[in-house]
C-alpha cells in the first residue's frame, strides 16, 4: 500500500495543480494577514475559506484523479496486489498530497507572520487539521462517486452536488427547517442535522476552540449548551473521525465488487 | 494451465459471456479471436481477476482465481489501452512496477529492442501513442512469467515495432511460455498461433488449431475462414 501510496503522492506532487493549489494558499494566507493585520482576525476569516473551500479542491481533485487514473489502476489491477491495497493507497496518495499544499501553503505566510510564537497557535493548528479532515473526507466521498460511475459527466455532476449539497444548500435546508417548525423543540434535531454533515461540524468545532459564541449560531449554541466547550470539541472530533472512516469502508467494499 | 469453467458475465442488460467454458495447456500461443464484442477482453480480464463473474469459475495452474490476488505474479499483462500517471517519467513507471512485483526483471534488453533508450527519462504524457504502447509492451514482458496476456498488442505500432514484437513473441514460445492474444489482424495470428479459440455472441464457436478451422469451413485462409463463420450466423 505504501508503494501505490508514494507513487500516486509522487505523479500529484508534480502536477501543475497542486503547485496552483499551492501558490493559492499562499497568496491567501499573505492577503489575510496583511488586510487584516491580526491573527485572530486572520483565522477567523481563513475558517470561512477553509470550510467552503477544502471540501471543493478535494471533491473536485479526487474524482478527477481517479477518472484519469482509470488506466493505470487497471495496469495496478493485473499486478499481484490486493484490490484494497490498491484504492487504499491511491486515496491516501491524493488526501495526503492535497492537504500537503494546504499544510505548506498556509503554514509559510503564518509562520512568518510568527503565529508559532503568539497564542493563536492552537487555533491555527486546529484550523489546519479541520482543513485536513475534510479534505481527505471529500476525496473519499468523491472516489466512491467515480467507482460507481463509469460516466464521466455524471460522475462529476453527482460530485459537484455533493460538495454544493454538504457547503451550501444543507444550511439552507437546515434554516427553512428551523423556521417551519419553529413551535416544536428543534434541539435534538438541529444536534442530530449538525453531525450529519462535516462542513457543518467542523465550523462547530472551531468556533468552540475559539470560544466566539458571536458567531457559534444557532446549532453552535446548541452544542456549547449540551456538551459544553470541552465535551462539544471532542464529540465534534470524533465524529469528523467517523466521517473520515465510514467513506474509506465504503470506497473499498465498493471497490471488491467492481469490474474493470 | 488456465481452465474456464462455465462462465457467465453480463454487463447491465449485455449479456457478454453465456457459459463460455475452455482449457489452455501451458506452452504455445493461443489466440482468442471474435467479432466486436464478443467478450474476448472480459474473459482476458476474468483471468486476471479484474472482472468478476456472474457464475462460474476460473482456474490458473489449478486453483482457483476467484477473490485471490497473488497468483498475479505469475501473469505478465498488456492491456488495451495503454495510458499512465502522467507526471511519471517512463524510468519511474518501470521501477515502480518493477518495485511493486519485486523479482527479477530484463527490462534493459526490450528498451534496447524497442528503441526506448532516449525516451527513459520523458514524462509520460508526452509520449505519442505508439510509444506509449512500446513501453506497455516493455511492461509485460521484462518478467519472467509463465503466461503472458496479450490484449491487441499491435495497437498503434509502427511495421518495425511489430516485427520486433512478432520476434518477441515468437522467442517466449520457444521458452515454453503460455501466450494469450487477443487481434484484428489475421496474418499475426496466421504467423503466431498454435491454437485459436473463436468467441461468438460470447460462446466459443469454435476450438483447434488453424488448418482445422480451415478444413472445418473449407476455405483457404484465415480471413475468410472467419468471415464465412460470420455470414452463415449473420
Amino acid at each position: 500500500m505504501l508503494k501505490i501510496l508514494k507513487y500516486t503522492f509522487a505523479d500529484l506532487i508534480r502536477s501543475r495543480w497542486s503547485y496552483v493549489y499551492l501558490a493559492f494558499y499562499l497568496i491567501l494566507g499573505f492577503v489575510l494577514l496583511f488586510l487584516n493585520n491580526d491573527l485572530s482576525k486572520a483565522v477567523i476569516t481563513l475558517m470561512n475559506i477553509i470550510v467552503v473551500l477544502t471540501p471543493m479542491i478535494g471533491t473536485i481533485f479526487g474524482i478527477m484523479y481517479f477518472y484519469s487514473a482509470r488506466e493505470f489502476t487497471e495496469l495496478l489491477l493485473a499486478q499481484p496486489l490486493k484490490r484494497s491495497t490498491i484504492f487504499i493507497g491511491q486515496y491516501l496518495g491524493i488526501a495526503l498530497s492535497l492537504s500537503f499544499s494546504l499544510l505548506v501553503g498556509l503554514g509559510i505566510p503564518f509562520l512568518a507572520y510568527g503565529v508559532a510564537r503568539s497564542s493563536e497557535i492552537w487555533d491555527f493548528g486546529l484550523l489546519l487539521g479541520v482543513g485536513a479532515f475534510l479534505t481527505f473526507i471529500f476525496v473519499a466521498l468523491s472516489v466512491n462517486i467515480a467507482l460507481r460511475n463509469e460516466n464521466r459527466v455524471k460522475g462529476f455532476g453527482y460530485a459537484i452536488l455533493l460538495w454544493l449539497f454538504m457547503a451550501v444548500i444543507y444550511d439552507g435546508l437546515f434554516m427553512i427547517s428551523l423556521v417551519m417548525f419553529d413551535d416544536y423543540p428543534l434541539d435534538k434535531f438541529s444536534l442530530v442535522v449538525s453531525v450529519l454533515n462535516p462542513v457543518d461540524l467542523s465550523r462547530i468545532l472551531i468556533l468552540l476552540k475559539l470560544d466566539i459564541s458571536a458567531l457559534l449560531g444557532y446549532t453552535g449554541a446548541l452544542f456549547q449548551n449540551f456538551f459544553g466547550n470541552g465535551w462539544g470539541m471532542f464529540t465534534s472530533l470524533s465524529m469528523l473521525f467517523l466521517w473520515s472512516l465510514l467513506p474509506v469502508k465504503l470506497l473499498v467494499r465498493t471497490a471488491r465488487r467492481k469490474d474493470f | 494451465m488456465i481452465r474456464i469453467d462455465n462462465l457467465h458475465k453480463q454487463f447491465g442488460k449485455l449479456k457478454v459471456l453465456d457459459g463460455v467454458t475452455f482449457q489452455v495447456e501451458s506452452g504455445g500461443v493461443v489466440a482468442v479471436l471474435g467479432p466486436n464484442g464478443s467478450g474476448k477482453t472480459t474473459i482476458l480480464k476474468t483471468i486476471l481477476g479484474m472482472v468478476l463473474p456472474d457464475k462460474g469459475e476460473a482456474f490458473f495452474q489449478s486453483n482457483s482465481i476467484l477473490k485471490q490476488w497473488d497468483y498475479r505474479k505469475e501473469i505478465g499483462y498488456l492491456p488495451q489501452i495503454a495510458r499512465f500517471p502522467e507526471n511519471l517519467t517512463v524510468q519511474e513507471l518501470i521501477d515502480m512496477v518493477k518495485n511493486i512485483r519485486s523479482v527479477e526483471a530484463s527490462e534493459e534488453q526490450l528498451i534496447q529492442r524497442f528503441g526506448l533508450k532516449g525516451f527513459l527519462d520523458k514524462k509520460l504524457s508526452n509520449l505519442s501513442g505508439g510509444t506509449r504502447q512500446k513501453v506497455n509492451i516493455v511492461l509485460a514482458f521484462m518478467f519472467d512469467s509463465p503466461l503472458q496476456i496479450l490484449d491487441e498488442p499491435t495497437a498503434g505500432l509502427d511495421p518495425v515495432s511489430l516485427i520486433r514484437l512478432k520476434e518477441l513473441i515468437r522467442e517466449q514460445k520457444e521458452k515454453g511460455k503460455t501466450l494469450l492474444i487477443t487481434t484484428h489482424i489475421m496474418s499475426l495470428v496466421e504467423e503466431l498461433s498454435d491454437e485459436i479459440i473463436f468467441l461468438l455472441e460470447g460462446k466459443i464457436y469454435f476450438q483447434g488449431t488453424v488448418s482445422q478451422l480451415l478444413e472445418q469451413t473449407h476455405q483457404v485462409n484465415l480471413e475468410h475462414a472467419i468471415a464465412k463463420i460470420l455470414e452463415n450466423h449473420a
